[in-house]
């Protein structure tokens, strides 16, 4: 049927050096006919049935959820519009400041304790088959300790995952359709399109955003943090700060409203910290820094961004002893038995990886290679403001939000790619609030930030 | 009063400890063991005002095989000098070949340097593992890469599947079957309530497989449903369908237009002529999905690393085709598998690696029939163990926590009770033959001194 040929264009080697040694090219290559399949099936997405009467159907309904979704999710969109950039101008030297994919190489510290433990699994002592479905006794007691030490937070709250994205949905499978949910707008896209796909928001309207979601407007206007007193209750809060896309960290003052405001409410807070460590101020980096947090929060977080986990995958979940449903019935119980039945653990591998990442050494390595993102930052601000664009975020997170007054925010990610060769993603991909922001993310060689500052400035001298 | 700790395989602080109390339900067989967790709020301080997923509450038990752990380390804690030998949960136990952990290990190391980094990967996973597994594991069958996507397991899988097809599909599973099936289903919201009186769920549709049925459903009395989940070879039972039998279940969808899922999660273990694939039974593409994973033939059941095809062809009510669907659920609650497992997944494909785990796979396959061999000597009817590495060993009349109990407590040896599977395994032991071999032979002296 479709892409036989453009499947026979990609490299067919199934030899494990196909893996290693990965030349950009040859990553490349790759990406393009995954993307020119994937470009069709977003095409079949928005398109009507399959026209061919005579093919065989099943009787089986489709989820009407997944009927709700708008097209794609928004970073394969971007990769495939990437793809048929590169398509077309073949010759163009495409930089990506658009996913936030991290690009330094893994700190050789914890690369090496994950070789090693690949090692140790072929040998009859090392040998470990499956592990506890919440995660390794010791990364969960590290964790506990490296980041919530003295906030009563100690390792069976702690839940090993294979990444934040991934937790999300579980929590919302354990949520069930029947939650009502809050988001900040703009927002990581991953909050409302698993609620979506859970059953919990009514149609999408254009501009509006889907029904039944609370639509928490994060501007410069309000400082990026939504006015409460304006917010109509809803059971689930997803607070992320850092914040992607914005890059705003809430204040220790905005996290007291906030979790004051959850209490009153009698919510749930979903706060997630995937960029704590980007922080810059000393605006907390954990919501169970406030006080009374452990009874209105869970906390989930990823070392994607901080150890270039990004392909290895791992992530942890905090949900406290202290969290209950109306019922009284705690919160871990329920995520523990989806964690016990709907996942498998992490794996073993990316543990060991964790666990590295967490010593002394791992710490240190990780703060190196965040502090470089964070130079990348700078020079991305630094860039938008000489050019008298008003710019946010960048400080706490790797991520670039630059107002474009007025404009469609996918006319300008066109734009910026036409023109310029470097990918972006256009502020709408997270949510109505989005509208007439970019986010330019700071995942970069030194040399591509460089060089995609300097075509920024050629286009908007 | 029976304590179980629910959590993890470790000790739970004081706090955490659900107040358990053991119910058996003397009348109807077939009935599971009630482990009935009190609902008394154990934590002091303010609810929140979230109502609990009240799909949640249909789940009366723990998940099966955390219970199992539960009540090997309460064994452990009463009897400390008990050499405990555990054929319950199905782990496996002799280590990765070589070329595969060294393949892993030069892969980590490689993701240090600047040519060998990469990040994200395709959440469909990894092209060339996709294109392995489409070539090598379903030679002249038309599988397509971009049908394959790679996950971190079957289990995983089910419950994307099930978040895929949503609540409001009908679902039959065999009886007994991987537990997985059934609560991912309640998770969802498809089961409904569970009857205490028969020990199933009201939305679900149980489909016997016993001995007298030759552990293949009779489907001239089988219901429609949306879904049919399919495992063969079977766990718990060993049984691999035929390629008749399979025919008939490929029929049955076709008929009623339904779609089956099918888990090969044992497929290597085949030692017949069963079909290792669904895809082997015409007009089978139209129909089914087919699961699998690296756990039980790579040993990565800590690895983690699997794969679901859906076929181009498979298309819902209205045409839409459940690939696309599929596709959405990868890239939006996933974000890819391990690139150091799937790099050590393409080993596993590579010619040395399957000899490499052959020889592995054949090992658990001697040690199921050393366990078969022992049971038969016994004069106890055991099945499975040719196809699979699962020993179901039949105690007429007996309820099979009590058979569990048993055994446990007489030769320090954990099982699986049958019921755990469902009220069709209700009656029957699974004894899982992955263990080293000294182990294994161990057990079978202690068996044979327990029945004889």
């Amino acid at each position: 049927m479709i892409h036989r040929h453009l499947i026979s264009t990609s490299i067919s080697s199934s030899s494990p050096s196909a893996f290693l040694g990965q030349d950009h090219l040859c990553n490349l290559r790759r990406r393009i006919v995954l993307h020119r399949v994937k470009k069709s099936w977003i095409c079949k997405c928005s398109a009507k049935p399959s026209a061919d009467k005579t093919a065989y159907k099943t009787k089986v309904s489709r989820n009407e959820n997944m009927g709700k979704l708008q097209a794609g999710y928004l970073f394969p969109e971007i990769k495939r519009r990437r793809a048929a950039h590169m398509l077309k101008f073949p010759d163009a030297q495409v930089i990506s400041l658009g996913i936030g994919d991290i690009t330094e190489p893994i700190p050789e510290v914890i690369a090496s304790a994950m070789a090693k433990r690949s090692k140790s699994l072929a040998t009859i002592k090392g040998y470990s088959g499956y592990g506890a479905e919440q995660g390794e006794k010791l990364l969960r007691a590290t964790i506990a300790s490296t980041f919530y030490a003295n906030l009563g937070i100690g390792e069976h709250d702690v839940f090993i995952s294979d990444g934040a994205k991934n937790d999300i949905s579980r929590l919302q499978v354990l949520f069930g359709s029947d939650v009502t949910v809050a988001v900040q707008d703009p927002s990581y896209p991953a909050y409302v399109d698993s609620g979506v796909i859970m059953g919990q928001t009514g149609r999408y309207q254009n501009n509006v955003g889907y029904g039944n979601i609370e639509y928490m407007k994060c501007s410069p206007d309000n400082d990026f943090f939504p006015d409460l007193s304006s917010v109509s209750r809803a059971d689930v809060i997803f607070f992320c700060s850092p914040n992607n896309p914005t890059g705003s960290a809430a204040s220790r003052n905005q996290l007291t409203q906030l979790v004051q405001f959850a209490k009153d409410n009698g919510s749930i807070i979903i706060y997630d910290s995937a960029y704590a460590l980007y922080m810059s101020d000393d605006s907390p980096k954990s919501i169970f820094e406030i006080p009374g947090a452990k009874e209105v929060a869970i906390e989930i977080s990823s070392f994607s961004k901080y150890a270039g986990f990004t392909g290895v995958r791992l992530g942890w979940t905090v949900v406290p002893k202290e969290l209950q449903f109306s019922d009284g019935f705690p919160v871990a119980k329920d995520f523990n038995r989806i964690v016990c039945t709907c996942f498998n653990g992490a794996s073993n591998i990316a543990q060991a990886g964790g666990l590295a990442c967490l010593s002394p050494e791992g710490l240190e390595a990780m703060q190196e290679v965040i502090g470089f993102y964070k130079e990348n930052t700078h020079i991305i601000i630094e860039t938008f403001k000489s050019l008298g664009f008003n710019v946010y975020g960048g400080k706490n997170a790797p991520y670039v939000w630059v107002h474009f007054p007025g404009q469609n925010s996918w006319d300008l990610f066109e734009e910026i790619l036409e023109k310029t060769h470097v990918v972006t993603i256009p502020g709408s991909g997270f949510g109505p609030g989005g509208e007439g922001f970019i986010r330019v993310s700071a995942f970069g060689h030194r040399a591509n930030v460089l060089e995609a500052c300097k075509r920024f400035k050629e286009l908007y001298k | 009063m029976f304590k179980v700790l629910s959590y993890s395989f470790m000790p739970c602080p004081n706090f955490l400890k659900p107040r358990a109390s053991f119910k058996v339900q003397k009348d109807a067989i077939g009935t599971r063991t009630l482990l009935n967790v009190q609902k008394d709020a154990i934590v002091c301080g303010t609810r929140t005002k979230v109502a609990r997923n009240p799909n949640m509450e249909r789940l009366p038990n723990n998940y099966l095989f955390p219970e199992i752990e539960a009540r090997q380390l309460e064994h452990e804690k009463k009897y400390p000098d008990a050499q405990v030998i555990s054929l319950g949960i199905g782990d496996t136990t002799e280590p990765i070949p070589d070329v595969i952990t060294k393949t892993m290990s030069d892969y980590a190391l490689s993701l240090s340097t600047l040519e060998g980094y990469s990040g994200y990967g395709a959440e469909q996973g990894n092209k060339a593992l996709r294109l392995a597994i489409a070539q090598k594991l379903y030679p002249d069958l038309a599988v397509k890469d971009t049908e394959v996507f790679v996950s971190d397991g079957s289990q995983c899988d089910i419950s994307r599947i099930q978040l895929l097809l949503g609540s409001k599909v009908t679902v039959a599973v065999q009886d007994p079957s991987f537990p997985a099936y059934i609560d991912s289903s309640v998770i969802i919201g498809q089961a409904s309530d569970l009857q205490p009186t028969t020990g199933k769920y009201q939305n679900i549709e149980y489909m016997k497989c016993v001995p007298q049925n030759n552990f293949f459903p009779d489907l001239s009395n089988a219901s429609r449903t949306d879904v049919i989940f399919f495992c063969s070879p079977n766990n718990p039972t060993g049984h691999a369908a035929s390629r008749e039998q399979l025919e008939q279940l490929v029929e049955f969808a076709r008929e009623n237009g339904s779609i089956i899922v099918y888990d090969t999660a044992y497929a290597a273990y085949i030692t017949d002529k069963s079909p290792r694939s669904i895809y082997e039974i015409p007009g089978a593409r139209e129909v089914a999905i087919e699961v699998s994973s690296f756990s039980k033939s790579a040993g990565f059941t800590g690895v983690r690393l699997g794969w679901t095809v859906v076929p181009e062809e498979l298309l819902y009510s209205d045409g839409f085709p459940v690939v696309h669907d599929y596709n959405r659920i990868m890239c939006t609650c996933f974000n890819g598998a391990s690139n150091i497992a799937q790099a050590g997944g393409l080993e596993c494909l590579s010619t040395e690696g399957v000899r490499a785990l052959c020889s592995k796979v054949d090992y658990y396959k001697e040690n199921a029939q050393i366990l078969l061999d022992t049971f038969s000597s016994l004069g106890l009817k055991a099945y499975g163990g040719v196809n699979a590495p699962y020993v179901w060993v039949h105690f007429p009349g007996r309820r099979s926590w009590d058979v569990f109990s048993e055994i446990l407590q007489k030769t320090d040896i954990i099982t699986v009770p049958g019921c755990g599977f469902g009220p069709g395994g209700e009656e029957f032991i699974r004894v899982g033959a992955f263990g080293h071999r000294e182990t294994i032979l161990e057990a079978s002296t202690r068996l044979k001194s327990l029945f004889l």
